[in-house]
């Protein structure tokens, strides 16, 4: 019932380490865990394994089942393209705007809020308002606004993307930094001079870092839902070059004909927003310090 | 003895942990008759809690009890749930530590009480409303028919206890099991609910379980002691037996840790500083908060937290602070230190005037005051190891320190508040609440500053402990010549330290005294009420006493009462109180804010 502290051992464990330990055990947060990893080495490696590049057309199989014997093991489109390497290809994308879009509005919402939270007063409402402001822009506008102003580039989805869902992040972080900022942590550092730019760094983020990391694993899979959503429109990357989503895309027109267009992009994107949710879900049990048996 | 009301035998609560069993309770025998009051007493962790709770059912889900149980002469361990129901609330009811927490804060006080006669004794809705009112009644709650239409927050905490122990006692149980009724109120607070309780004992001739780590409040009210410690039982007797022919030697160490009011504590007053050179003066600080006012277009109303306090503290003095929750305490400490915006008033420190300087200066300013916190843990970054913690304000102001001094200089400062230096590494939450209190202090002194301010260092520590963290904060005061301003709601605790006390009320200074003026002849009759609403651990001076309890509650510092801000709860208060704010007036070298402190 109390804390036991073994004598003699020099090192402690920390939060993470004890979150890490309670997130060992579960099996579905570790499996995903370990699915995703496998999934991001074989986007990054597997296609130099396949003969054929993401854009070679091969006009002997035009979209044929998948086979053995002409080392289309996923089967190839309409245009004699293998769907294997287009869809670890489109992988690539997929978790590339996932990851990179979600560290932009790590970055800037962290910040953003983190600032807006500790500094509070006049700054916090008027940086507030700013991100109210930006909310009230419709999302789809601003994509549509961008590809006319600088044409098709994936490079602005993720601008495009990052600017909407930082929002989120800062109000999250700045809610979380409201909380934190009354704790007696807090008010002990400032009683012992410590600058507003080093309490922010050293008390208020890491403290944070805990939800973030569960909201960051649940953002993940909803950017590759939004990407996918305007590859879907066709506002998203342009051909040769895909995505899952445009793979779904494609392989629903040919559903009825090919549907192996369809099932393999579905399926490796499908597993992969199932897996970032339950590693998620694991996260928020194993981080949330409310669930430990405390006393 | 007539039949027990409840027989307790070889009771055992087991807990399975991820790294194995904890047992929690081991062997614990008890009996208690009716109309008697068994008191359990033991620190924190000791399993007083969850020996009771176990004989309700309401253990975690990872518990298991073993042993037997009967009441009424019936086995009550391992009851279906069905059966137990009838039984809960019905027949033994239970107060619990935390009023809020146990109230349901959606629901009107008298829905919640209703609820209860209806489901247990079939009552219609308005005989069961009048029964609550009358038990509001009971529990001298006033103009109860009212309150039954407040939700629990509008209560305050004396209040609520108060409604709990109404609620629990709507089904005229046999037996009341209080956990720690008093813990979370102030002491005027808890001399009334206890006094309550008593009462209520001899009206409904009910048997109560009173579970306390507080030694003082079992004196006074309970018939039988079982002192536990570890989850087992090391002493059991009657009150007096326990008290005057203590036969453990646990028992010995708790009474013997326990500050007592009756007693003058073992060091002499150091007499004031002569020189006028005082290390920290403030002159009329005050601190204001704007609260919204209700409604969109109201005005905010201002909330005096600190309305014009001054003070003296010499080098390497103790000012003890004491004062009900709510008057203002702790406002006073953040003001002096400039942690909240000071609404005015002037705060000189080492003669520099802190309100004057840039916020540069005063950075360099705090190496010179830190501040000690209640939560032990919660002033700890939980993210940070100790070494981070303790040497953070060196980076601060030494930041030419290489970390290999830094370190050094930490395992130094860990030594002397009695903590081994390898557990450098750890993390806050790896330690005890004494442990982590000790971390702290170490943090507060790496600077060696000049005036600590310890806003009620030990209020959340076992009483044992409470007597460690004391003793070493006398010690590192003596060694280096630092000054305290001692904050606590526990006058006793506040004797053993201070040279001089300042009782403060609603945010004003009612009396500044010497520490043994201020408890022989205290003037304003708060300090006295204040004085006599403490427990003593004695049960002989505890049956003899007839001190006059404060009445009420502390006023809301929204609405603070015209004139003197006590003059609602005084029982001396003249028309004049209600004109006129009173000023200081010195009594020797005593200060005192009462138009009648001459005359009573």
């Amino acid at each position: 019932m109390t804390a036991v502290t073994a004598p003699r051992a020099v090192t402690g464990h920390s939060l993470w380490q004890d979150a890490w330990l309670v997130l060992r055990r579960n099996r579905a947060a570790m499996a995903s865990l370990y699915l995703l990893l496998t999934t991001s080495v074989l986007v990054l490696f597997a296609p130099y394994l396949s003969p054929y590049g993401f854009d070679f057309t091969d006009w002997d199989h035009v979209s044929i089942p998948p086979s053995w014997q002409t080392a289309h093991i996923f089967g190839t489109d309409g245009l004699g393209r293998d769907l294997f390497v287009r869809t670890l290809y489109g992988g690539r994308i997929s978790l590339l705007v996932g990851i990179v879009a979600t560290s932009v509005s790590l970055l800037i919402g962290v910040s953003y809020g983190a600032i807006a939270g500790y500094v509070g007063g006049r700054v916090d409402q008027v940086m507030m308002r700013i991100v109210d402001i930006l909310y009230a822009l419709p999302f789809m506008f601003l994509v549509i606004l961008l590809m006319v102003f600088f044409g098709r580039n994936i490079l602005l989805i993720f601008v495009a993307i990052g600017a909407i869902n930082w929002l989120d992040m800062a109000r999250i972080v700045r809610g979380q930094t409201l909380s934190l900022k009354n704790r007696e942590f807090v008010e002990a550092a400032r009683a012992g001079g410590v600058s507003s730019s080093r309490i922010i760094r050293r008390h208020i983020v890491p403290n944070l870092l805990g939800v973030v990391v569960v909201y960051v694993t649940l953002m993940i899979p909803q950017v590759i839902l939004v990407e996918s959503f305007l590859s879907f429109l066709g506002l998203g990357v342009q051909e040769p070059m895909t995505s899952w989503g445009a793979l779904v895309n494609d392989g629903a027109a040919e559903m009825e004909n090919a549907p192996w267009m369809l099932v393999f992009p579905a399926l490796f994107l499908t597993v992969t927003l199932f897996c970032f949710n339950f590693l998620g879900d694991g996260l928020r049990d194993a981080l949330d310090p409310r669930d430990r048996s405390a006393p | 003895m007539s039949a027990p009301v409840l027989a307790v035998a070889d009771l055992g609560v087991r807990f399975a942990m991820p790294d194995g069993p904890v047992e929690a309770v081991r062997g614990l025998s008890y009996e208690i008759g009716p109309g008697e009051t068994l008191g359990i007493v033991g620190e924190s962790g000791s399993g007083k809690s969850q020996s009771v709770l176990a004989l309700l059912g309401l253990l975690a889900d990872n518990g298991s009890v073993t042993g037997s149980a009967r009441f009424d002469g019936r086995e009550i361990l391992g009851l279906p749930e069905r059966e137990l129901n009838r039984i809960r609330g019905k027949r033994i009811a239970m107060i619990f530590q935390d009023p809020m927490t146990s109230l349901n804060p959606y629901l009107r006080i008298g829905q919640q009480m209703c609820r209860v006669l209806q489901h247990h004794q079939g009552l219609d809705h308005r005989s069961a409303w009048q029964r609550c009112a009358q038990l509001l009644d009971a529990v001298h709650i006033a103009e109860a028919r009212s309150r039954l239409d407040m939700y629990p927050h509008e209560l305050s905490g004396g209040m609520r206890q108060r409604v709990m122990i109404a609620s629990a006692l709507l089904c005229r149980p046999v037996l009341l099991i209080a956990d720690e009724p008093t813990t979370a109120l102030d002491v005027t607070v808890q001399a009334q609910i206890l006094r309550l309780m008593r009462e209520l004992r001899a009206e409904f001739s009910t048997s109560i379980i009173l579970i306390t780590h507080d030694l003082a409040v079992v004196a006074g009210n309970c018939d039988r002691v079982l002192v536990m410690q570890a989850g087992r039982a090391v002493e059991s007797g009657t009150t007096d037996a326990v008290f005057y022919a203590t036969r453990h030697e646990y028992t010995k160490a708790l009474l013997a840790a326990v500050p007592r009011l009756d007693q003058v504590p073992p060091s002499a007053t150091r007499k004031a500083p002569a020189d006028e050179n005082f290390l920290l003066a403030v002159d009329d600080l005050k601190v204001y908060f704007e609260v919204a006012g209700d409604g969109l277009l109201a005005a905010p109303r201002t909330l005096r937290a600190v309305d014009g306090i001054s003070l003296r503290l010499g080098a390497g003095e103790t000012l003890g602070i004491v004062g009900e929750s709510g008057c203002g305490k702790s406002t006073l400490a953040r003001g002096i230190l400039r942690l909240v915006a000071v609404t005015g008033g002037r705060v000189l420190l080492l003669g520099s005037d802190l309100g004057a300087m840039d916020k540069a200066a005063l950075r360099g300013m705090r190496r010179n005051m830190q501040l000690i916190f209640q939560d032990p843990l919660a002033s700890l970054n939980p993210r940070m190891t100790v070494h981070d913690i303790v040497t953070e304000p060196l980076e601060t102001f030494h930041p030419e320190y290489s970390r290999a001094e830094r370190t050094r200089r930490a395992k130094e400062i860990l030594v002397r508040v009695g903590l081994d230096p390898l557990l450098l590494n750890r993390y806050p939450h790896e330690f005890s609440g004494g442990q982590c209190q000790r971390i702290g202090i170490a943090r507060a002194l790496i600077l060696e500053p000049r005036l600590i301010i310890c806003d009620e260092p030990v209020s959340a520590l076992d009483v044992t402990i409470q007597a460690r963290i004391i003793e070493l904060l006398r010690t590192l005061q003596a060694e280096n010549h630092i000054a305290l301003l001692f904050i606590a709601h526990d006058l006793a605790v506040v004797r053993q330290i201070s040279q001089r006390i300042l009782v403060m009320y609603l945010g004003r200074v009612v009396e500044i005294a010497d520490r043994d003026a201020l408890f022989d002849c205290p003037r304003h009759p708060y300090t006295r009420a204040l004085i006599d609403a403490v427990p003593v651990p004695d049960p002989r001076t505890e049956r003899a006493r007839t001190a006059v309890l404060l009445e009420g509650d502390l006023p809301s510092p929204l609405d603070l009462p015209t004139g003197c801000g006590f003059r609602t709860r005084c029982p001396h208060a003249v028309e004049r109180c209600a004109a006129e704010v009173p000023e200081l007036q010195r009594f020797g070298a005593t200060l005192v804010a009462c138009h009648r402190a001459g005359e009573i």
